[in-house]
């Protein structure tokens, strides 16, 4: 736990809320194009030349279903590789579902620590082409320019290439980019996780007003203290499976059981 | 209305249904409100590749300066023959620098999708941007391989015409074709990562017979069939505009037909605009998956 001051968590949306997401038995299966190498090491199994090259199937995701509400902010936790990354990625549409769907009343927008940006390019022309990617016309991205940068505070940095960056560099500045851009659905996925502890308590507090203006916040984190701070909600996702649903300090709190 | 789902829940009013293709009318829309992302992307990224050499934007010129250079000693030098015309320094330079516009936009519109995974995977917009982009960036480059190639014509003893302006049309309808070539090779790549190894030898059979180096009408003389295949090549389809804007109908010899020649460049530029956005479209969903 963080020895950050526990804020108690907010109560649930009531049921008058309306919904954001709709998630309903969602699969997804990635294709892996397996080597020769991992082959060879089921070649008691597998009656394959261990040269050739096959496509496997990862079922990443296997059947889970939810409704998100408007003013909730959802903490996803389990394990690695439990599929916390691939439930978002799913809910943004970047992974599609091989079966069930994902319903939602606007384009979620994925915020990833893994994904790059461009990194030959520097922060200024990032924050400029993430802008505008992200649909906002050259004059807004001209007025945010300086909120974006701000906020990242990053100094000098933004005139060099994101090749350059730390890795908190550059999470700073994706999240500074999507978050000046107003969101119904914003999806963070360990975002908050690299960046110093005077970040983290700026995007928390930017992850509330969001959730304030009525926007729902998905947020995958390892950093259990952070999901209870800032979610009210929380999902555990169990090799692939929804394990449980419920507020956050809950789940939060098996989830910290099983592990132990 | 509400939708009823199978566990039971129902999807109220106002949700619908993500990552499916959208329709071809509402993709066209994104896609241009995303126009300035395309512009943007091309800038910085013809700015930053061109930023890491020392000689920058000169190598934009540079590049197909050698590559006409070398074809010009081993075809001018070293294997002489009758198959091309007496201008033959001017016709072979305007032969090689249109095909690198073609050549740059197959191959970097084949990697477009592959090689920004990273964009792909963290935001979500149209896909055909990416292309768009590609081709766009190689707009940039082509204003400065105009200019050389103006002052190579001039600098080989050719007089400016007034046909010298429909260079613009030419290279426009090029334009569309390349970026339904860029669409078509972008997916393809998708689906089968290995495409992208054979470009290079795709686009060499392609510029071998494109008649950069030789006048189709007098390699294929007495055999109309092939004559004719060599004709409507749009590759040489489009070489062939800006030669003859730039030097004269000569250069293609007594067959030139200019009606059959624009109405070629028409064709080819928008049926592959169109087939190649459509087989792009198409596979909207898929984009980023594996």
């Amino acid at each position: 736990m963080t020895d950050t001051n526990l804020r108690p968590a907010p109560p649930a949306a009531g049921h008058d809320a309306k919904p954001t997401v709709v998630v309903e038995d969602v699969h997804v299966r990635y294709r892996v194009y397996a080597t020769g190498k991992a082959a060879r090491d089921r070649s008691g199994l597998l009656k394959r030349s261990p040269a050739m090259r096959r496509v496997r199937e990862v079922h990443a995701l296997r059947g889970v279903t939810f409704t998100a509400f408007e003013g909730e902010a959802i903490g996803v936790v389990g394990h690695n590789g439990s599929g916390k990354s691939t439930l978002l990625r799913a809910i943004a549409g970047l992974t599609p579902a091989a079966e069930g769907a994902v319903w939602a009343d606007s384009d979620p927008t994925l915020l990833g620590v893994n994904a790059a940006m461009i990194n030959e390019l520097s922060g200024e022309r990032n924050v400029i082409l993430g802008g505008l990617a992200l649909g906002l016309t050259p004059e807004e991205v001209r007025e945010k320019y300086d909120e974006i940068v701000g906020f990242a505070d990053i100094g000098e940095f933004i005139d060099l290439p994101m090749r350059t960056y730390s890795s908190g560099m550059a999470a700073r500045l994706r999240f500074a980019i999507a978050a000046a851009v107003p969101h119904r659905i914003l999806l963070i996925d360990e975002a908050l996780a690299v960046g110093d502890k005077a970040f983290q308590q700026r995007s928390e507090e930017r992850i509330l007003e969001l959730r304030a203006h009525a926007g729902t916040v998905f947020l995958v984190s390892h950093a259990l203290g952070a999901v209870v701070d800032t979610c009210n909600r929380a999902l555990w996702i169990d090799h692939g499976l929804l394990k449980m649903d419920g507020p956050a300090a809950d789940v939060v709190a098996a989830y910290e059981a099983s592990v132990k | 209305m509400t939708t009823a789902l199978p566990s039971g829940t129902e999807v109220p009013d106002g949700l619908r249904l993500l990552g499916g293709r959208p329709a071809l009318i509402t993709y066209l829309g994104q896609v241009w409100r995303r126009r300035h992302f395309a512009l943007e992307l091309a800038r910085s990224r013809f700015r930053a590749e061109n930023e890491a050499d020392r000689l920058g934007v000169a190598w934009i010129v540079l590049r197909p300066l050698i590559n006409a250079a070398v074809y010009g000693f081993v075809f001018g030098l070293l294997l002489p023959s009758s198959s091309r015309p007496a201008n033959f320094l001017p016709f072979l330079v305007i032969g090689v620098f249109v095909f690198q516009y073609f050549g740059a936009c197959f191959s970097d519109g084949a990697r477009s999708i592959v090689a920004n995974m990273g964009l792909v995977t963290t935001l979500r917009f149209p896909r055909a941007v990416l292309p768009i982009s590609v081709v766009l960036q190689q707009i940039y480059g082509l204003v400065w391989m105009v200019a050389m190639m103006l002052f190579l014509v001039l600098l080989s003893g050719e007089a400016p015409r007034l046909t010298w302006p429909l260079i613009v049309p030419a290279l426009l309808l090029m334009t569309l074709f390349n970026l339904g070539v860029a669409f078509i090779a972008a997916r393809l790549t998708i689906h089968l990562r290995d495409v992208a190894q054979l470009i290079p030898f795709i686009t060499r059979i392609i510029f071998y017979l494109s008649g950069i180096f030789y006048q189709v009408s007098k390699i294929a003389h007495g055999h109309p069939k092939i004559e004719f295949l060599l004709t409507i090549n749009p590759v040489h389809v489009y070489i062939t505009l800006v030669r003859v804007a730039l030097l004269g109908p000569e250069v293609v010899g007594p067959t030139w037909d200019p009606k059959a020649a624009w109405t070629l460049g028409v064709i080819w530029g928008l049926g592959a605009l169109v087939v190649g956005f459509l087989y792009f479209w198409r596979a909207e969903d898929k984009y980023g998956r594996d």
